[in-house]
């Protein structure tokens, strides 16, 4: 099936798509070995980043050496990604920032002088 | 001119999207170019904010910047995580006080702030014009608000003043 894949494209493809895992894994393995929310929430930007980066260019390589054109219609998913993920976070953060607030926790700081009206 | 094309990056990035989806071709960039044309003036009865690009020619180093960094804090973090004792390492919330007002140039910054592993964006306060990050490994706080000011938002001023 891919017996007419040079041995060069292989290997790069191999490297970037191990790169990429390789990064999320480590991500994932953050997600769970973190103390606190706050770190936990830095753990899977390894994955939405080069680790989604790195297998996009080695399908990118893959493809366009498969297919002896440039394939480039990766490079939306990578914008795609790239544009929701502060959405996502945001809305996760903020979450848990209300949520300590209100407990009163001692951990977060408190709000900017302007939002102390609704302050707790 | 501004009838035509209302929001003339809108227009290129949708095609631009078009093709690369369905592939070059005559016939294509006929239908996306249409497909552009008509989507774009949709969009003005939703009158989007138009951000002014005056400093277009300072993205491609936006660009090179951030894509370096974002490389180097994976590592970096990834090196974080995989260390055995965790307790060694400080976590902790910041303020940057932002000269930034400009809603495009918040939600550029806040994808490269959210990008970068070991910095989050918390909360954004914009009658103070005030930051708050969360940094996975805070050593010395001058310099994760210096990086921020010098690095990115001064390139997104002289980009969308």
């Amino acid at each position: 099936m891919t017996m007419d894949l040079p041995v060069w494209a292989a290997l790069l493809t191999g490297f970037l798509v191990l790169l990429g895992a390789g990064l999320t894994l480590i991500g994932t393995i953050g997600l769970l070995r973190l103390p606190s929310f706050y770190e936990r929430m830095h753990a899977p930007t390894l994955g939405s980043t080069w680790g989604t980066a790195g297998i996009l260019l080695g399908s990118i390589v893959f493809f366009s050496v498969m297919q002896s054109r440039p394939i480039l219609h990766e490079v939306l998913i990578a914008a795609f990604v790239t544009a929701t993920t502060p959405v996502t976070l945001m809305l996760l953060a903020r979450a848990a920032l209300y949520r300590d607030r209100t407990e009163g926790s001692t951990a977060v700081p408190r709000r900017f002088s302007s939002h102390q009206e609704d302050a707790g | 001119m501004s009838r035509v094309l209302p929001y003339p990056l809108l227009t290129a990035s949708l095609l631009a999207m078009w093709l690369l989806l369905n592939g070059t071709s005559v016939g294509q960039l006929l239908l996306g170019t249409a497909i552009a044309l008509a989507a774009s003036r949709l969009m003005v009865a939703l009158q989007p904010s138009k951000p002014r690009l005056k400093g277009w020619y300072l993205l491609p180093k936006l660009v090179a910047i951030v894509v370096a960094d974002i490389w180097r804090s994976n590592i970096a973090v990834a090196r974080l995580i995989l260390r055995r004792d965790q307790s060694r390492r400080m976590s902790g919330f910041i303020v940057v006080p932002l000269d930034l007002r400009d809603p495009t140039g918040l939600a550029i910054l806040a994808c490269i702030v959210t990008s970068t592993p070991g910095t989050a964006w918390v909360e954004y306060s914009s009658t103070e014009s005030k930051l708050l990050l969360h940094v996975f490994d805070l050593v010395d706080e001058a310099y994760w608000i210096d990086l921020i000011k010098s690095r990115y938002e001064r390139l997104l001023l002289d980009i969308l003043t």
